[in-house]
């Protein structure tokens, strides 16, 4: 990125170097630092390769060729085939995608759940205990038994439409309604910090609206941790999903994801490694490329952290 | 870091001194078995599946078993009851068999005919929820003639009277132990269920219900010198390729059970030489259930997958053009070839053995043949759509297949399913929990009985070498339904006045002759009408260790019977 697309509208370069906008200081922050730039790069190309690699690579992923079976690396199949002769490629890219939008969907979720209840409950202070009780409730409730009540009781009904995307949406809903409560708790403790600081007391003096005050003066200011919370969401989607997939249950046994690959990879351990090895590679890069760029965002947002 | 090769050293040294104590030691007389899924109760009466048989037949056991032939052996019984002999009465009205009198429970009391007629009233009474039911079909009264003599008498002719008291699934019971434990205390007596005193070569240690169990040998066993091995384990946990990596390649355990495993990643356990792979072939099919009625998910739980006297017939599957056109379509062989090796054969009934039984007239299923399908489909108006799937009248053949989860059974799932996509069919593949799947709960959506799927897939066999009982599953009164808990072994819900009027003949047929030939009709009707697509004639698989010895593998009884013979050779 070029230091002149910070420039604001009307303000010469100059200026600019003289005085920067607060995303041209996140900016110069993020790219020192190098975890971050190696994680964004890693988290683009898988990003690009799931996205654009089934438009490229055409073979379907669900198509079993006895023919093959159980193969290694060649050029018709890049990273072999499975003990049905399904290509890995194909399966890779395809639970790709999988993973990254149940990743992100349900990190979406979870973030605007997390946000809510933690504003609301950090600024009215009546709602505070009810709110942060029943965050309580969440925490206490085991994350996995729930989720294979909620797939078992609401299974059927999402199918009637289409069932892939009716289990694409209950997983989605299932981690994002149970990973809300941290980020609720970070944000509330956040929203009480800043409440107190005087621009907030000035702009409350004043006359200003509750939901304007939140929307623009609290939100702006506890970023640094919803950013935080939102890669960490990601990862833990991830990880949740391919665990589902791992037991056995969420999508349908042919849908390739990357969970479902380890899990049906694992009694081939010693005959064909490969197929454990690419999805667990592509799970751990991921989350661990989205977490160093959580980790420099927050050190690249925060003032404090940034000026030491 | 000086400290380090000191302790190197000392480690060596007691690694050798452990390698050169274990040298000198004796034999190890510990039996270790692996089932991977664990017993739950050790009385097969309250039994929820095979593992909790085999792991009771140990210690309880019935008056004759099956060999590794389908052979009847007496065990608790001094011979097997024959017309010849007068056991059996001319008019197949009772059986009488004589006990041994030798025969001591492990407390040391002596086994009378009073333990055999408990038993029976044990399983019949009203309210025990006897899982072992099937064996007392028919029985009017056991009746104890003396001391030794039981006299089992039936409400109509039984032209097959082994179905009480022969094999591991039909016991007989202590009745000092069990007796107040009848009808609804069943459940509630968790000492004798868990610690049950029998005649076997062992007695039961400690219990812990799904996970260990533990014996011991029993000294009052009636063979001197036996059992050789001193104590049994039996661990539980895991799945089926954990298990025979267990026996195969680490060696922690002497027997493991029931591997259904690829037969590629079983052979490369095998090469690690610790152990070996026995196959046994009995009456087991793996098949897939067709459904014959409605199972839409909107209906409500009266009417999904109920049948209703016929009026609640599925969309598009009762219509035997697409059951005949998705039997055709599927390739066995290439089944087999990937999922099962030696330890599956392509079959296209439902009684794959014994040989007699076998009917000959439905081998055209062996040879796929897509184009025919195809043909079938096309001439009863099934007519494919832009999105390559058939429709008729606005139904679309759109299957929902589920099956337990078993990385076998999601391979074969796949494999169908790209065969059935061939002739336009579309397939959702759905895999459920193998302890749901099997477990029979009647509060559960996801049992084999509800069957609320359009097909599903697992193995089914019969009890013993004759499959006068299995016929009769198909009889149209035992359909599963909210009315009778779910429970009834008509899964597929196919019935035909037919079928019916040639199982009356069959029990008024005593020559032996034409009751096989009556029994290959009834298979075939079930198979011609395609109400099961039978797959595979699957073998028992289990994996012992090399030092094992004195194994023999059955298919046709409980895998531990010769358990008093096993001994260990290193």
């Amino acid at each position: 990125m070029k230091l002149e697309q910070f420039a604001r509208a009307g303000q010469s370069i100059q200026e600019a170097r003289e005085h920067p906008s607060p995303w041209m200081i996140v900016w110069i922050a993020l790219k020192n630092h190098k975890g971050a730039l190696v994680g964004a790069g890693v988290f683009t190309f898988i990003v690009l390769a799931v996205l654009i690699g089934p438009l490229i690579y055409t073979i379907d992923p669900q198509l079993t060729d006895t023919a093959v079976r159980n193969q290694g690396m060649s050029w018709q199949h890049p990273l072999g085939t499975d003990n049905l002769g399904r290509d890995m490629l194909a399966q890779m890219l395809s639970g790709g995608r999988i993973a990254l939008a149940v990743g992100f969907a349900a990190m979406l979720l979870s973030l605007g759940v997390g946000i809510t209840i933690g504003v609301v409950a950090g600024y009215y202070k009546r709602l505070d205990g009810p709110l942060m009780r029943l965050t309580d409730l969440f925490l206490a409730l085991p994350l996995l038994p729930l989720l294979l009540v909620i797939i078992m009781l609401f299974r059927d009904t999402l199918r009637a439409f289409d069932p892939e995307m009716g289990i694409f949406i209950l997983i989605v809903l299932g981690i994002g309604i149970t990973s809300w409560m941290q980020t609720a708790r970070i944000v509330r403790g956040e929203t009480l910090a800043v409440k107190e600081r005087e621009f907030v007391l000035a702009a409350t003096s004043m006359g200003t609206s509750g939901l304007h005050i939140i929307t623009k003066h609290i939100l702006p200011n506890i970023l640094s941790p919803i950013m935080v919370s939102a890669t960490l969401g990601i990862a833990n989607a991830i990880i949740t999903e391919s665990t589902l997939s791992f037991l056995g249950l969420g999508f349908p046994p042919d849908f390739p994801t990357w969970g479902r690959l380890l899990f049906d990879g694992v009694n081939f351990i010693e005959i064909s490694p490969a197929r454990v090895i690419w999805p667990g590679l592509a799970i751990s890069l991921t989350v661990l490329s989205v977490n160093y760029i959580g980790d420099a965002l927050r050190d690249a947002i925060d003032p404090r952290v940034r000026n030491e | 870091m000086s400290r380090s090769p000191l302790i190197a050293l000392i480690a060596l040294s007691i690694l050798f001194l452990g390698s050169c104590s274990q040298e000198s030691a004796e034999v190890d007389t510990n039996l270790r078995l692996l089932y991977w899924q664990a017993p739950s109760t050790l009385n097969p009466y309250l039994s929820s599946g095979t593992k909790d048989i085999e792991a009771a037949s140990i210690v309880i056991e019935p008056l004759a078993h099956y060999d590794a032939n389908a052979k009847k052996v007496p065990i608790l019984a001094t011979r097997i009851p024959t017309v010849e002999n007068g056991d059996i009465a001319e008019d197949y009205r009772s059986i009488t068999w004589h006990l041994r009198q030798d025969i001591v429970w492990s407390d040391g009391t002596q086994l009378t005919s009073a333990d055999v007629v408990f038993s029976w009233r044990y399983c019949t009474h009203e309210e025990a929820g006897c899982t072992g039911k099937d064996s007392f079909r028919d029985v009017e009264q056991v009746v104890a003639v003396d001391d030794y003599t039981v006299r089992i008498d039936f409400t109509k002719p039984a032209p097959f009277p082994f179905g009480p008291f022969v094999g591991s699934v039909s016991p007989v019971l202590q009745y000092q132990q069990f007796k107040d434990c009848l009808g609804l205390r069943a459940q509630e007596c968790t000492e004798a269920n868990f610690y049950p005193i029998g005649t076997g070569p062992f007695i039961v240690e400690e219990f812990k219900a799904n996970d260990t169990v533990r014996y011991k040998a029993n000294p009052h066993y009636r063979e001197e010198g036996k059992p050789f091995f001193q104590t049994v384990i039996i661990k539980g946990g895991g799945d089926a390729a954990s298990a025979a990596r267990a026996v195969l390649q680490t060696g922690e355990f002497d027997y493991a059970w029931n591997l259904q495993v690829e037969p590629e990643v079983l052979d490369n356990m095998r090469n690690a030489g610790k152990g070996e792979v026995l196959t046994a072939f009995g009456s087991q099919v793996e098949r897939i259930m067709v459904n014959q009625t409605n199972e839409d998910p909107s209906l409500d739980a009266d009417t999904r997958s109920v049948y209703l006297d016929g009026n609640n017939a599925h969309p598009f599957l009762s219509d035997i053009n697409v059951r005949r056109a998705l039997s055709l379509a599927i390739d066995r062989q290439i089944l087999v070839d990937i999922g099962y090796g030696v330890a599956g054969q392509p079959t296209c009934n439902v009684i794959p053995l014994p040989e007699q039984y076998v009917s000959t007239n439905n081998e055209d299923c062996k040879t796929p043949n897509i184009d025919e399908a195809n043909r079938i489909l096309e001439e009863a108006g099934w007519v494919k759509g832009s999105d390559g799937v058939r429709a008729k009248d606005g139904v679309r053949l759109s299957l929902l297949y589920q099956t337990s989860t078993n990385s076998v059974r999601q391979g074969t799932q796949s494999l169908i399913k790209g065969m059935w996509q061939e002739i336009g069919v579309e397939t959702e593949l759905r895999n459920i929990d193998a302890a749901v799947f099997f477990g029979g709960d009647p509060g559960s959506p996801d049992t084999l009985q509800k069957f609320f799927a359009d097909v599903q897939m697992y193995t089914n066999n019969f009890e013993g070498n004759d499959p006068s009982n299995y016929v009769e599953g198909w009889q149209c009164g035992n359909v599963p339904d909210p009315q009778n808990q779910w429970v009834g072994p008509n899964i597929s819900r196919g019935c035909s006045e037919e079928f019916d009027a040639l199982l009356d003949t069959l029990s008024e047929t005593f020559d032996s002759d034409e009751r096989v030939a009556i029994i290959k009709q009834l298979n075939d009707i079930v198979v011609q009408s395609i109400w099961e697509i039978p797959l595979i004639h699957r073998a028992r698989v289990s994996a012992k260790s090399n030092s094992l010895k004195g194994f023999e593998l059955n298919g046709w009884d409980s895998e531990l019977w010769t358990i008093a013979d096993w001994y260990r050779e290193e």
